[in-house]
């Protein structure tokens, strides 16, 4: 087992991407996000890879286009006015099928917004973003240890699939300290003999796009990558239940409004009610059993989120309406305090008592 | 003995191009220069968005299709993933010098080590005929019906010129495929922009006034001599910047 470090939540997916294989970065000075970029920038050049400080957003994101083309692993990070636009790019990379890894480590909008965290980015990650029907997969950390894990795991599930993963962090994971430890086994890569990597004289060229003139052909593009993500949704959601057993009130959030339910739910047990949560560490593919399981026992769920109301409506489409499901959030950079999260679950819970 | 044949990395595939057009000179010439060097093994070109997006079929290579304008930064990425790889993006004056101008700017004073192929033709071929970036003052398109204006739509852009203007480029070059001289002329100088990068010598490009009949509403032969009469004044032919044989001369 390794040391642990205290780390920033910026610096951890930064160390975790090198120790996963990555060597090349791609980014755009951003508040809350550009530990990250700079601690890339002083080790690159150490070990060999490339970080390189683009001229915006849309070329960085086209360079880790370029990189994905040659198979190796690649990365971008920004903050949400920066990741709206990556969204051409990003929608290129999942046109053509390619894997890689982009960073979100969220601050409050629309527009300019504000430099403090956020999760209002819900829609735009989990949704597709850019133009056209595509997914990414999109992992919540909650924590500095988790910005290092599903940082490789983010890599792996990328290379799997040949898709892009986006890592969707927010300002206070960004910026916290936390012990972390860091993986320190080899990463493993996967054959990609789509790859662009000179014909060598020895293969048909191979080409990279997302052009198909011939609707039937796009077509076809388009059901084959939805058979895929069938297959993720089936496979790859990931998430923690705590104290959902015998729940009446079953709270989802990520990230850190994971943290703040959890204390609530704590709290809420003292006061005598039975309280869960359900952190979903994938919000796409997003968690469905567990929250239609917890549906069959549970009285009312809680959405705790830093946005006006967005993962709520997953929910509801995970339950199929079946019990009422209340919103409880902070937006604007502001985070819901342990006790008005408990205030939720208490009137969650009041009609029934 | 064979005294004519077509580029071994010049796929066999009919092109979409319009009769007259002199994407299909460009293309050849771009091939032959890699055949000459033998880096058909080692070559990926980068295809843009407009009359060339299907570029991609037309080399033996491997290629990428770019999003517009974003060109010089997929070659970028390429280029730093394997510098041992040949990267060549090949781009049209709306992509290059429109929508794509910061990613043309920053990769030239970057001086990445790539060869950028810029044809202008001074108008937009894919979409149907608007004004370019590149287009003349008075050209009349379907954007400027009533002849480009510079006071409200400014004035068209020198690339070459203005790219010349910075410190990081290794070669900026402006040559012409109207006529046999022209493009003998051209051959040679595309063929010194691969071999630039073949040498690490960094950033090339070539500039390549070029004709399009069909949305200059003129025969191919008209067209050839519009480029002779309006593009070349404008835009003079000529070897704009070239770092290595300044440090020759000095």
């Amino acid at each position: 087992m390794s040391e642990k470090v205290l780390m920033k939540g910026n610096e951890a997916i930064a160390e975790a991407a090198i120790r996963a294989g990555c060597r090349h970065y791609f980014g755009y000075p951003i508040t809350p996000q550009t530990e990250l970029a700079a601690y890339m920038a002083k080790r690159m050049p150490k070990i060999g890879g490339c970080f390189l400080q683009a001229e915006s957003e849309i070329a960085a994101i086209n360079m880790v286009y370029g990189v994905a083309a040659t198979g190796k692993r690649v990365m971008t990070s920004s903050s949400s006015p920066g990741v709206s636009l990556k969204q051409e790019g990003i929608s290129y990379i999942a046109g053509s099928d390619l894997p890689a890894l982009i960073v979100n480590v969220q601050r409050g909008g629309p527009g300019l917004g504000g430099i403090q965290p956020s999760q209002s980015d819900y829609f735009q990650a989990t949704k597709g973003g850019g133009h056209g029907d595509y997914h990414l997969i999109v992992l919540t950390p909650a924590s500095v240890q988790e910005m290092a894990d599903l940082t490789g795991l983010a890599f792996e599930l990328a290379d799997k699939y040949r898709m892009p993963a986006m890592l969707l962090a927010d300002g206070t994971m960004g910026q916290m300290m936390e012990p972390v430890e860091l993986p320190e086994t080899e990463p493993e890569f996967v054959d990609k003999p789509w790859a662009l990597t000179g014909t060598g004289m020895k293969r048909e060229h191979n080409i990279v796009n997302s052009l198909y003139l011939v609707p039937e052909e796009l077509e076809r593009t388009n059901l084959e990558r939805f058979e895929r993500y069938k297959l993720i949704e089936e496979k790859e959601a990931r998430w923690e239940s705590f104290m959902t057993e015998d729940a009446d009130v079953c709270v989802v959030a990520f990230g850190i409004a994971a943290r703040v339910s959890k204390n609530a739910v704590v709290e809420a047990r003292k006061l005598g009610i039975k309280a869960g949560l359900i952190r979903p560490i994938t919000v796409w593919p997003f968690p469905k059993k567990p929250i239609a399981e917890a549906a069959k026992t549970c009285k009312a769920f809680v959405s705790v989120e830093l946005s006006m109301g967005q993962m709520i409506d997953d929910i509801n489409l995970a339950i199929g309406c079946s019990r009422p499901v209340s919103l409880c959030s902070r937006v604007g950079g502001m985070i819901p305090s342990p006790e008005e999260v408990l205030e939720s679950i208490k009137k969650a819970a009041g009609g029934n008592e | 003995m064979v005294v004519f044949e077509r580029p071994k990395s010049l796929a066999k595939v009919p092109m979409h191009y319009c009769p007259g057009c002199t994407h299909g000179i460009i293309h050849r010439l771009v091939a032959q220069a890699i055949d000459e060097l033998g880096i058909e093994g080692s070559a990926i070109g980068v295809a843009p968005v407009g009359c060339a997006v299907m570029a991609y079929n037309y080399f033996t290579c491997d290629m990428i299709e770019a999003a517009h304008g974003r060109a010089p930064a997929v070659a970028t990425g390429l280029k730093r993933s394997d510098p041992s790889k040949i990267v060549f993006t090949y781009q049209g004056d709306g992509d290059l010098a429109s929508i794509g101008m910061a990613e043309t700017v920053h990769a030239a004073t970057r001086n990445e080590n790539i060869t950028v192929i810029f044809v202008n033709n001074a108008i937009y071929g894919m979409t149907g005929g608007q004004m370019a970036p590149t287009s003349l003052p008075g050209q009349v398109t379907q954007t400027s019906p009533y002849g480009r204006d510079v006071s409200t739509a400014g004035y068209p852009i020198k690339v070459s010129e203005m790219l010349s203007a910075l410190d990081g480029p290794e070669f900026i070059a402006r040559v012409a495929v109207n006529n046999v001289k022209n493009v003998k002329n051209a051959q040679k100088i595309i063929k010194k922009a691969f071999e630039n990068q073949v040498n690490n010598k960094g950033f090339s490009l070539v500039e390549v006034v070029s004709s399009c009949p069909t949305n200059w509403g003129k025969t191919p032969s008209d067209a050839l001599k519009w480029v002779e009469e309006n593009m070349i004044p404008y835009y003079p032919l000529g070897i704009y910047k070239d770092k290595s044989a300044q440090k020759e001369g000095e």
